[in-house]
């Protein structure tokens, strides 16, 4: 059984593979080729899965070895891939809902020429990132984080004849590689501390080493979450991500692309176990990233622009859980898992109201379309209520997990977080039903498009509601399903370790106060644009709402003192090299050059020149021989 | 004088005549040089008796069939262990037959095939008056320009004389790294320099250079032989022998059965280190060290280039054989008397030829000044003083010489209405025009520069490797800087063909028959399979690196 794991990755990678290199006779039929292997890679994970539940708790770790890649001394990079629960849990979620996706892409991008294309690049996707979490090492950990990245920026700028969409991917990209600088470092710092990038080695040395080293390395690995989660510093990306198509956004958004950074800190939990420092900063940086992201999504009218704020402040939940150790690695995972499930189905969702509206985005030319998308409706409203927490729908179980656990962090940390983190719940609430009344209810406030075609909404093609509503299943009963008896806690318990922590108020304290957040939150959101009639044009709003427009201002201050800095930075860099560096080398080579304009003179031509050097040097090379001995 | 004087003379010296035991010679052990002997005869011959339009397919054959059979028989002597176990001195001392022998002449021999082939090319000049034409003038001895040139042209005549002199050429070049005397070393000397000398004065364009050119090379050529046999008599004073094992006896000390009379002026160290360093000078001349190089560039540019691609290749492997053999052979326990010299020699030949090749506009030039800067890595490994400074200049002399007869066969595609257009400013935007044709020729230029994956870069890893382990630490820095200064011009090149804009009255690129593409063909693909997957070969040229003392 162990060595199917490699046939997990092999069957997207084939497919992305003979999609790209096919070529246009295969337009027919490629997106159904790639349909067909991310399915097959979900039935072989469940066979996996079905495996892995037959062996003890204990054992539930399959490696596979397929080669060494260089070894050299010390050096040893193998390909060799773990399959344990955290990563089964996460091939289930990565080929469970990227092949839903892919089958609702099949009726997204029907009228798309490069479909066949577009099917290649999701493969690619799909197989780049089983190969980041299967990876026994952090070395393959890093191959299977790049093609995420290249995969990413393929396809948010699928529609690359836009410029808003290649400047975006192009910005993902950038951002990105800030995180995986991160990452590289990293690892090198593995190396030189442990001799090895593998996970056994590595983890299980980190009771003897320097924490000064432990919360260097952590700090690293956190930086390079923050690039791949769109965690505060480096979340601008991820709003312009939304140029891609729906279902990229979907894919990216809720299982695969922002969660590697959630299971890069879960995996390395050791590392971070041994690090408070580390550890305190994961949790700064997911608590501010969760008020932050909630915020924006107050403020867009966008309606994707609105969901992915929405992710970055889920991320931050999940982050901040990672960030306060065995308290909540698991319960980071366990919302992972559910938001993967609701928030796909509400991309997919907004994906499908986008597809009768005109591919219309601004919420505030949506309205009463409940009546038009009966499925869509349903649908994005269960997602909606599990996302917001409603009670014994998925998110209520995950996400008040993570507030209980946050509290039961101790002392002031543990107050401000869990503040911070009811706080959180409460604004999710708004910003969610705000969607929900803008988009649903309400009046119609339909405009025509650019071409003057006016709206008709319809509900969506069969395929994409299909998995709409598998998705929305997964949000009603997920949550209650891993709740049951505890399971997903003890079937994730023995690689992440679990301590229940130390709780100053009772959890029924704490579900009810989640509950009051809610309440408010959602009464808010009704009397601002349920009770009252939204204006198509959009108010100018207070100061925070203009600057959460402008993504609290995200980009400003990273013009203002990443680029221009760097602007100052490079051009003084080039102005060092252009003087000296360059005056070094154009120095040399005017130097060799006019040595060689000389030298040439030399061969004037003349044979008898040509002699004379040749009895020069014979005379030379007699008395040096003679010389030679003589010494 | 009386009668009886004169009989006692003339019976005096009839006797020890008949004393004289009849010479031992292993004609199969010597079968490569004997068939392109025989062959290059029989081409004269050829000459006198075959009617004038059949002569060029007669040559033709005969010289590609001896070719190939002659390389049958190095590769037959090879797997009887000649080259290892059987190894040992033919012809009453005279010829070495062991694997470095084997191996050069086996490299010697295919080089000149291929050589040949661009030779035999007929199809890139225009035909004149009806008449296909080669590379070589049609009537040698007319005067460049005069009326009985004309006529000759008229006429349809070809030089297909080329044939057996490069046949001569070619024997005396397996004979060269195989000499095991110095005199056996001269002879061959001269029987392969005079043809070469002749070949290049038969351009059939651009005479007057050809003349020239052939001119400065036997008159310096010859100055470089009277040093060599200088130095072979003052050695055959200093060991009372010619023989190389002799000499390398007398220099170690281990001599025995010294003959009385010449006892009392053996060992004189003075005849042993000025002859020793005038016959290197000679072989150094051949290879085109500095300071003994200022005839290459001259020389390479007025020779047919056909001949300059065969001359260029062939020349520097028999005769860094040689080299070898003699510094190997006879000169071991001088080694720390020349060592120092050879280093010298080997960090002026690798900057001179690196340095001066940057400003040169002609691309035979070019790669004439080329050539000099990988004389120069090449020394690096011959003063590795060791089983891998053998090997891997066999290597590298196996690869560089189908990668240069290669380039100089690009060299004669590329035309215009004078001939070959060989000023490098001729060749801008070639690449937009003739992509394969530019494409093949930076594959060579790669080569030359020792980029990974092409032949160039392993053989330069090998020589630069032995140097290294032979303690030549310094030579390989300054060779990876000459390399660096030389991958500048071939770079430009390619930069030349690739990146500038095709000149409106450029050269056009002629289409040639299967000889010349058999010829571009060979040299890529060698150039190839050496780069990349070089074990094989190296393995080989380790075998081979033995010599028989």
């Amino acid at each position: 059984m162990d060595n199917l794991i490699a046939l997990l990755i092999a069957a997207p990678l084939l497919g992305a593979a003979v999609l790209l290199v096919g070529g246009r006779r295969l337009d027919a039929v490629g997106h159904w080729i790639g349909t067909l292997l991310s399915t097959t890679s979900f039935v072989l994970g469940l066979v996996l899965f079905a495996g892995l539940l037959g062996k003890d708790a204990e054992n539930r770790t399959l490696t596979q070895h397929l080669w060494t890649w260089i070894p050299v001394g010390g050096f040893q990079a193998d390909v060799t891939f773990r399959l344990d629960q955290l990563s089964m849990t996460f091939v289930l979620l990565i080929t469970g809902v990227g092949s839903l996706i892919h089958l609702y892409s099949v009726g997204y991008m029907e009228h798309d020429e490069r479909r066949r294309r577009f099917f290649g690049y999701l493969n690619l996707f799909l197989a780049a990132m089983l190969l980041l979490v299967l990876a026994d090492n952090y070395l393959l950990l890093y191959v299977g984080w790049e093609g995420v990245g290249l995969a990413s920026y393929l396809l948010i700028g699928f529609w690359q004849h836009k410029p808003s969409a290649a400047t975006a991917a192009k910005k993902a990209f950038l951002v990105n590689r800030v995180g995986d600088m991160g990452l590289s470092i990293a690892i090198m710092l593995m190396f030189t501390t442990f001799g090895s990038f593998a996970f056994g080695p590595v983890l299980s040395h980190t009771g003897d080493t320097s924490e000064g080293r432990l919360t260097a390395i952590g700090l690293m690995l956190l930086l390079a979450a923050c690039g791949k989660s769109a965690q505060v510093p480096l979340q601008s990306w991820l709003g312009d991500a939304m140029e891609g198509p729906t279902p990229v956004s979907a894919l990216i958004h809720a299982a695969t692309m922002v969660t590697a950074g959630v299971y890069l800190i879960v995996r390395s939990g050791a590392i971070f176990n041994a690090a408070p420092d580390a550890q305190l900063a994961v949790t700064v940086v997911g608590a501010v990233t969760l008020i932050f992201g909630a915020i924006v999504g107050c403020a867009k009218d966008d309606i994707k622009k609105a969901l992915a704020g929405s992710t970055m402040s889920q991320i931050g939940y999940m982050v901040l859980a990672a960030g306060l150790g065995p308290i909540g690695y698991v319960f980071a995972i366990m919302h992972l898992v559910t938001h993967g499930f609701f928030k796909a189905g509400l991309f997919l969702g907004a994906g499908s109201v986008m597809h009768g509206m005109n591919d219309e985005v601004d919420m505030r030319k949506y309205g009463a379309l409940r009546t038009y998308m009966p499925i869509t409706f349903v649908t994005f409203g269960l997602g909606y209520l599990a996302i917001i927490g409603f009670p014994f729908l998925s998110g209520f179980y995950s996400k008040d997990a993570i507030i209980e656990a946050a509290f039961a962090k101790g002392g002031t940390q543990g107050w401000i977080l869990g503040g911070v983190a009811l706080l959180g719940a409460a604004i999710t609430a708004f910003y969610m039903t705000r969607v929900m009344l803008m988009t649903f209810f309400g009046e119609k406030r339909w405009q025509p498009d650019a071409q003057g075609h006016e709206p008709h909404p319809h509900e969506s093609p069969k395929t994409m509601t299909i998995p709409m509503i598998v998705l929305a299943v997964g949000s009603v009963f997920a949550g209650f399903f891993f709740h049951l008896g505890d399971r997903f806690l003890h079937w994730l318990e023995p690689v992440t370790g679990h301590s229940e922590g130390d709780s100053p108020i009772g959890a029924t304290t704490i579900t009810g106060a989640t509950l009051v957040c809610l309440v408010v939150g959602v009464g808010i959101a009704w009397a601002r644009y349920g009770r009252k009639p939204v204006p198509v044009v959009a108010p100018r709003g207070s100061l925070l709402t203009r600057a959460a427009r402008r993504d609290l201002l995200q980009d400003d201050f990273n013009h203002v003192v990443l680029v221009r800095g760097g602007e100052h930075l490079t051009r003084s860099l080039v102005y060092v090299d252009h003087t000296l560096v360059d005056g070094v080398v154009n120095g040399t080579a005017a130097g060799v050059g006019g040595l060689s304009g000389r030298l040439r003179r030399v061969q004037n031509g003349f044979a008898r020149s040509y002699a004379v050097s040749m009895f020069g040097g014979a005379a030379l090379l007699v008395a040096a021989t003679l010389l030679m001995r003589a010494v | 004088m009386s009668a009886t004087a004169v009989h006692s003379l003339w019976t005096t010296a009839a006797d020890p005549i008949s004393k004289i035991d009849t010479p031992k010679i292993e004609y199969g052990q010597l079968a490569p040089t004997l068939i392109v002997l025989g062959a290059a005869l029989a081409g004269v011959l050829v000459e006198a008796f075959v009617p004038r339009r059949s002569r060029y397919y007669a040559q033709v054959f005969v010289s590609v069939v001896s070719l190939c059979a002659a390389f049958a028989a190095v590769v037959a002597l090879a797997a009887n262990g000649y080259g290892t176990t059987k190894a040992h001195i033919a012809a009453m001392g005279a010829i070495a037959v062991d694997g470095p022998s084997l191996f050069l002449q086996g490299t010697i021999l295919l080089a000149g095939l291929v050589g040949l082939f661009t030779f035999a090319e007929r199809r890139l000049d225009p035909e004149a008056h009806g008449n296909r034409v080669d590379s070589f003038a049609a009537q040698a001895a007319s005067v460049p320009g005069s009326d009985s040139e004309k006529a000759a042209v008229r006429a349809g005549f070809t030089t297909t004389e080329v044939f057996p002199l490069l046949l001569f050429a070619i024997a005396g070049m397996l004979v060269f790294p195989s000499a095991n005397d110095l005199l056996t070393l001269f002879v061959a000397l001269e029987v392969f320099s005079l043809p070469l000398y002749l070949l290049c004065a038969l351009a059939r364009r651009k005479r007057l250079m050809s003349q020239e050119a052939a001119v400065k090379y036997f008159l310096l050529g010859a100055f470089a032989s009277a040093f060599t046999l200088f130095g072979i008599a003052l050695l055959y004073g200093y060991a009372g022998s010619m023989s190389y094992g002799r000499i390398a006896q007398v220099v170690d000390g281990t001599v025995t059965g010294v003959d009385p009379a010449l006892a009392g002026t053996m060992g004189n160290d003075a005849l042993l280190l000025i002859g020793s360093a005038m016959i290197v000078m000679g072989l150094l001349f051949k290879v085109g060290a500095v300071p003994f190089h200022m005839w290459t560039p001259d020389v390479y540019q007025g020779a047919p280039t056909p001949v300059t691609g065969f001359m260029a290749a062939a020349t520097k492997v028999a005769a860094f054989g040689a080299l070898l053999r003699l510094l190997y052979v006879v000169l071991p326990g001088l080694r720390w008397d020349w060592r120092p010299v050879m280093w010298a020699v080997a960090v002026i030949t690798m900057l001179g030829g690196a340095i001066v090749a940057i400003t040169q506009t002609d691309i035979k030039r070019l790669l004439a000044y080329s050539s000099i800067a990988h004389a120069g890595f090449i020394l690096a490994g011959v003063i590795a003083t060791s089983k891998d400074g053998v090997s891997s200049v066999l290597f590298y002399l196996a690869g560089y010489s189908f990668v240069t007869i290669g380039a100089f066969a690009v060299v004669t595609l590329v035309r215009d209405a004078g001939g070959e257009a060989t000023h490098l400013s001729k060749w801008a935007g070639l690449g937009r025009r003739s992509p394969l044709v530019a494409a093949v020729f930076a594959v060579f230029l790669l080569a030359f520069a020792g980029i990974p994956l092409t032949s160039g870069f392993a053989g330069k890893f090998a020589v630069f490797k032995a140097a290294a382990d032979g303690g030549a630490a310094p030579l390989v820095v300054v060779g990876v800087i000459s390399s660096a200064i030389a991958a500048f011009f071939y770079i430009r090149v390619i930069v030349l063909m690739f990146f500038s804009e095709p000149r409106p009255e450029g050269p056009t690129v002629a289409v040639p028959s299967p000889l010349t593409m058999a010829a571009i063909g060979v040299g890529v693909a060698v150039t190839l399979v050496l780069g990349v997957a070089p074990q094989y070969f190296l393995d080989l040229a380790n075998q081979a690196s033995v010599f028989v003392r």
